[in-house]
């Protein structure tokens, strides 16, 4: 689906993996892990984020850890989108590699908290319905747009490993994957 | 073509003659590493929903070392998990409760010069100062690449710090890094950043690794350092195999292009501190100096190597902790607590006052012993002092050299180490 729709979380430079995913909750499942994500700089974002909002950051987004739990956590609270001045290195990969986009694009003086944003990804172009602007961004390199259609990594290792029986129907189910 | 170290290595990786950055090519990896809470427990339900095992087991190393020794069910389970992982799946190399996995890795002679290394862990970059490329990665890029030994990237482009002048004694390849994090930010992504001059070859391969480590904290996807002498050197000692030319075959053309080229004068480089709550918040000792501290702590990949326990150790001989300070020191790796105990080190350090952890990523990684409490204050030899790192969100670490951090032990607030190195000079 390459349309998404939800709610700006607006939040600053350097928001770093120990934000998103804290070391002391690290070792709980993922559902409980993400109720701490982005705790220590906004107590309410996990109770409070819906499915379709998408979480908007300045420069170096996801710095620190190789943590995927950082992009997972996100993914489990319903974020459908992360967008940022720029990104590390790291956690851009895991979030394109489960599936959640990470689009480049500078939000200051365009994005202010709760505007409603829709993403198109087929199209490259983010708006805010907030103030009715729109702006092309990057489009993905085309394997990684197709690695995101197609689900994220596991989806087309998948595709790899066990593809699908002559019934159309994957072989095995993807069982507990975070 | 003329290409940079890090070109090479993906075009010998990707079966290519040359490679250019911004390319997108795969690449074989040689080595993959995982720890316990990036390893097994987030591969394992992955590979079995792919039907498959490692690509292959003894090019898999595997090391316990951030939920060690176990404090809760919960860590011990993981450990549990990953114990059972290396067993079911072959994994010859796995390293329980030995050390920290990057210290672990040419501790053992696992990492050469030209290798490609993938990590579950973004200070992966480590092994890069042998001459490796080396990047970390999350789990489901390492569930990819030990299923099909191979990955994807983008061939970055390559900042080159060149580094020239001796360090002063007191100062250390920490405070270059942490000078760097300051001068270069932490914004490097997607960048390889290739140290050289006579400042890095001047360096032990204990020092060289620190920069290598910390290139993760200038954002680079890896850091590396050609090999020489003391490359080669440092792996045969280890039980490592490595060709006479690896130093003429992994080493940047001349005339090599550089998206930006850094001059570092390390002789005109005084101690540094880093305040709360990033590596870039850096600047002399001076400008800290004076700070109370709770806690003072020598852990982790990057601070807690035999050099940096004898850094710790040349400050704290005959002198005491301060009152009402603890100083807790994790060494890196079990080897090297054997050779801090038969050298003296460790018992220099223990009569000063300080508690010795179990080796392991504990306090550093917000994981293990040694935390803190809400308003505390902790000066620390790790790598990031990102806010609730270390405990409690509300704490405050600053981060520096073990020199720095065992003066500060001393003094009971943020010190430069300078004034109590006494003779000649200390290991760097
Ligand atoms: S010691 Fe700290 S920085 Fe090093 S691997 Fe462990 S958690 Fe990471």
């Amino acid at each position: 689906m390459s349309v998404r729709e939800g709610r700006a979380w607006v939040f600053g430079d350097a928001i770093d993996t120990d934000l998103l995913a804290p070391g002391h909750a690290m070792k709980k499942s993922p559902a409980e892990l993400a109720k701490h994500t982005l705790e220590a700089v906004d107590p309410d974002f996990a109770a409070s984020v819906r499915s379709g909002d998408m979480l908007v950051a300045g420069r170096d987004l996801g710095i620190g850890s190789s943590r995927e739990q950082a992009a997972i956590s996100l993914k489990t609270l319903g974020v459908s989108a992360v967008i940022a001045k720029s990104f590390a290195r790291i956690f851009y990969r895991n979030c394109i590699n489960i599936g959640l986009p990470a689009i480049i694009f500078d939000p200051a003086g365009r994005i202010h908290p709760g505007d409603r944003l829709r993403l198109d990804l087929a199209a490259g172009r983010l708006s805010s319905l907030a103030t009715r602007e729109s702006w092309p961004v990057p489009a993905l390199p085309p394997h990684l747009m197709t690695m995101i259609e197609q689900g994220g990594l596991m989806a087309s290792l998948q595709a790899r490993f066990a593809p699908p029986g002559a019934d159309g129907q994957s072989r095995r189910a993807p069982g507990s994957l975070t | 073509m003329a290409a940079t170290l890090v070109e090479k290595i993906m075009a010998r990786a990707a079966g290519r003659d040359t490679v250019s950055p911004g390319e997108i090519v795969t690449i074989a990896v040689d080595l993959a590493m995982a720890h316990d809470s990036s390893g097994p427990r987030r591969w394992q339900a992955r590979l079995e929903a792919l039907g498959t095992g490692l690509w292959d087991p003894d090019r898999v190393v595997i090391v316990s070392d951030h939920y060690v020794p176990a404090v809760d069910a919960d860590s011990a389970a993981i450990l549990q998990q990953t114990r059972a992982f290396a067993r079911d799946y072959g994994v010859k190399h796995f390293y329980d409760m030995k050390g920290i996995c990057h210290v672990i890795l040419p501790e053992n002679g696992h990492v050469k010069p030209g290798m490609v290394i993938a990590g579950g862990d973004s200070h992966t970059t480590h092994a890069g100062a042998f001459g490796a490329y080396a990047a970390g990665f999350g789990a489901t890029d390492m569930t990819a690449i030990v299923a099909t030994g191979e990955t994807w990237t983008v061939v970055p482009e390559t900042i080159r710090v060149e580094i020239a002048g001796a360090l002063k004694a007191g100062v250390t390849a920490k405070d270059i890094m942490l000078a760097l994090c300051r001068d270069l930010g932490m914004g490097n992504h997607f960048k390889a950043i290739e140290y050289g001059g006579d400042g890095v070859q001047a360096l032990s391969m204990e020092a060289r690794t620190v920069l290598a480590n910390m290139a993760a904290e200038l954002g680079a996807e890896t850091g590396l350092i050609a090999p020489d002498d003391t490359t080669l050197a440092h792996i045969r000692a280890h039980g490592g195999e490595v060709d006479d030319d690896a130093p003429q075959r992994w080493r940047a053309d001349p005339d090599a292009a550089y998206a930006q080229v850094f001059d570092l004068d390390a002789s005109a480089l005084a101690p540094q501190v880093a305040a709360p709550h990033s590596p870039a918040n850096s600047a002399d000792v001076s400008v800290h100096a004076g700070a109370p501290i709770d806690q003072a702590y020598i852990g982790a990949c990057v601070g807690a190597k035999l050099s940096d326990l004898q850094m710790a150790a040349s400050v704290l001989k005959d002198r005491r902790v301060a009152p009402g300070v603890r100083l807790l020191v994790a060494p890196a790796s079990s080897k090297v607590t054997a050779a801090a105990a038969r050298d003296g080190t460790l018992a220099v350090l223990v009569e000063a006052g300080a508690v010795v952890l179990a080796s392991g990523c504990g306090a550093c990684a917000g994981l293990g012993a040694g935390l803190l409490a809400a308003g505390e204050v902790c000066i620390s030899s790790t790598n990031r002092n990102f806010k609730g790192r270390m405990g409690h969100k509300d704490a405050s670490v600053y981060l520096s050299s073990p020199y720095t951090v065992a003066a500060s032990a001393i003094e009971g607030r943020i010190a430069d180490p300078r004034p109590f190195l006494r003779t000649g000079r200390a290991p760097a």
